[in-house]
């Protein structure tokens, strides 16, 4: 008992200790505002964002924004891993096919999804569809390349003892194909979601009426830095909830790959 | 029945530098019969694993053919099964899985691949360890579940390339007695590719030595040992010690012209 005890402890320091800078940077800046060396309008204090946090979350309303952004990115996720997986291995299997499309995705890959935003809302009008799409083409690039690059990678001989024993198309591409390139699909899709995060924000800056971009954008209408701020914060946080997530998945899924014990 | 017969098979690779050609099979003819344990030796790049490949159907002659079981081989097919170097096991897989994946390409159903994975895991004295992955398990321990995953589908003819290359010389001898009683037991044909003439003469019934690019047949030599053999008899028996000598001497000159030829090209490996 005393041992595990002494174990929390460690690991309680060991956890203040890696966030000291960012705490003592957070002091810093409440300390800098009441003394009037930072403008209080432009920075508000940690201590007024935390405030307009929690009067955010009393009211229901950051919870409802939250709901908002993250689902729209689950669905435009879903529907981005779906399509690019299942592109990938066919063009990386096909490799006559892939001749005549990859051009076509090396052309939309290098266009910002900025730009996207306002032919969707052309297409799409206001809501959660130009979102849904918005965050599709962001996360769609990165899961593509890395599923291409993952089935591209396959080692021969995996690929001719299933031969050998003469595994039929489903079975080679179940058992062979697929958990070779597990690795390299998760690691695209860890980073295929946090850039659909960062799209989802951007599409509801500008093409929806709800959500965490759509929060902050009003509240910079209305001049409240601290809920800009507030806001702000919150999307890094969940973030950073996703990408463990994410993390966590690859994990469980690839228990022969170098993370496990 | 069972047989697979090599006639006049050649392989020639093009390409490379100035688009020269490489004849690295060059007009080999033998028969395997049945059962039997053939051991292929010869130098480095004498087309060893070239010819094994052809046997098991991933690549096919430039000239002659292949016939297994009476039918020209176009395709590699369950019943030549092939152990790879290194093994070739799938890393996603458990031990289990790996032993049941020719089950699975065979199309059983559940039970009867429970059942038959459980009884090549006791075969190779893997109990225990069903549920590792290959990374956590030993060199010996990966070459048995190798050996398993081969034998599992049940056919007819077993193909190793080099199959002891990766292990310490200790696991190496304990793994060729292993080998040599599987194949007591299971009465399937084995061919064996090595660079070790003491592995070739231990387990074959012939050994097949191959020249130097071009890869011909040198000799296929007959070994009159008794069976089972003994471990012991790799240091003390006088026959065996003379196929040693004789192997040796008949390789000693390809090695030559081997090492020579990478001398002069600069050429590793």
């Amino acid at each position: 008992m005393a041992r595990r005890a002494y174990f929390a402890l460690v690991a309680i320091a060991r956890g203040l200790e890696q966030w000291s800078l960012v705490i003592s940077m957070i002091v810093l800046w409440e300390l800098g505002v009441r003394f009037s060396w930072i403008d209080g309008n432009l920075f508000p204090p940690p201590s007024k964002i935390f405030q307009a946090l929690i009067d955010l979350a009393k009211l229901g309303l950051l919870w409802k924004d939250v709901v908002a952004s993250v689902w729209r990115v689950v669905i435009g996720f879903l529907i981005a891993t779906v399509c690019a997986i299942s592109l990938a291995t066919l063009l990386a299997r096909w490799r006559r096919l892939a001749r005549y499309v990859m051009p076509i995705v090396e052309i939309i890959r290098p266009i910002s999804v900025i730009a996207w935003i306002p032919i969707a809302i052309l297409w799409f009008g206001l809501g959660d569809k130009p979102a849904w799409f918005i965050i599709f083409l962001g996360s769609f690039f990165p899961i593509f390349t890395n599923t291409y690059l993952g089935i591209r990678s396959v080692e021969p001989i995996h690929v001719q003892a299933a031969q050998c024993f003469g595994a039929g198309r489903l079975l080679f591409l179940r058992k062979v194909l697929l958990p070779s390139a597990l690795p390299y699909i998760l690691a695209g899709m860890r980073v295929g979601l946090g850039v659909g995060w960062m799209c989802v924000i951007a599409a509801e800056l500008i093409a929806a009426t709800s959500g965490l971009g759509y929060m902050i954008q009003t509240a910079r209408v209305l001049i409240e830095t601290e809920k800009v701020l507030a806001g702000m914060i919150t999307i890094g946080v969940i973030g950073l909830g996703m990408n463990h997530l994410m993390l966590l998945l690859e994990r469980k899924l690839t228990p022969w790959s170098h993370h496990a014990v | 029945m069972g047989d697979i017969v090599v006639r006049n098979v050649s392989k020639t690779f093009e390409g490379g530098a100035l688009h020269s050609k490489v004849v690295a099979v060059d007009n080999v003819s033998c028969e395997i019969a049945q059962g039997e344990f053939l051991c292929i030796i010869g130098p480095s790049g004498c087309g060893k694993t070239t010819l094994l490949h052809m046997l098991a159907g991933f690549t096919g002659p430039s000239s002659g053919d292949v016939v297994s079981d009476g039918k020209v081989v176009t395709q590699p097919g369950p019943e030549r099964i092939v152990m790879f170097q290194e093994y070739g096991l799938f890393p996603w897989m458990t031990v289990a899985e790996n032993i049941e994946f020719g089950l699975q390409a065979k199309g059983l159903p559940r039970e009867e691949r429970r059942r038959l994975v459980a009884h090549y895991v006791n075969l190779v004295g893997l109990t225990g360890f069903e549920n590792r992955y290959p990374r956590h398990i030993s060199g010996g321990m990966k070459q048995r579940v190798s050996i398993a995953r081969a034998l599992a589908p049940d056919p007819q003819a077993i193909l190793m390339d080099e199959p002891f290359a990766a292990l310490d010389s200790l696991t190496r001898d304990v793994m060729q007695e292993e080998i040599l009683s599987i194949w007591g037991a299971t009465k399937k044909t084995f061919v064996l590719i090595t660079h070790n003439i003491d592995e070739a003469i231990f387990l074959g019934d012939r050994v097949l030595v191959m020249t130097h690019r071009p890869g011909r047949i040198k000799e296929l030599l007959k070994i009159d040992l008794p069976r089972p053999r003994d471990a012991s008899i790799r240091s003390s028996d006088r026959q065996f010690l003379q196929y040693r000598e004789h192997l040796a001497n008949s390789l000693r000159k390809e090695v030559r012209s081997f090492v020579d030829e990478e001398s002069n090209t600069g050429h590793r490996g």
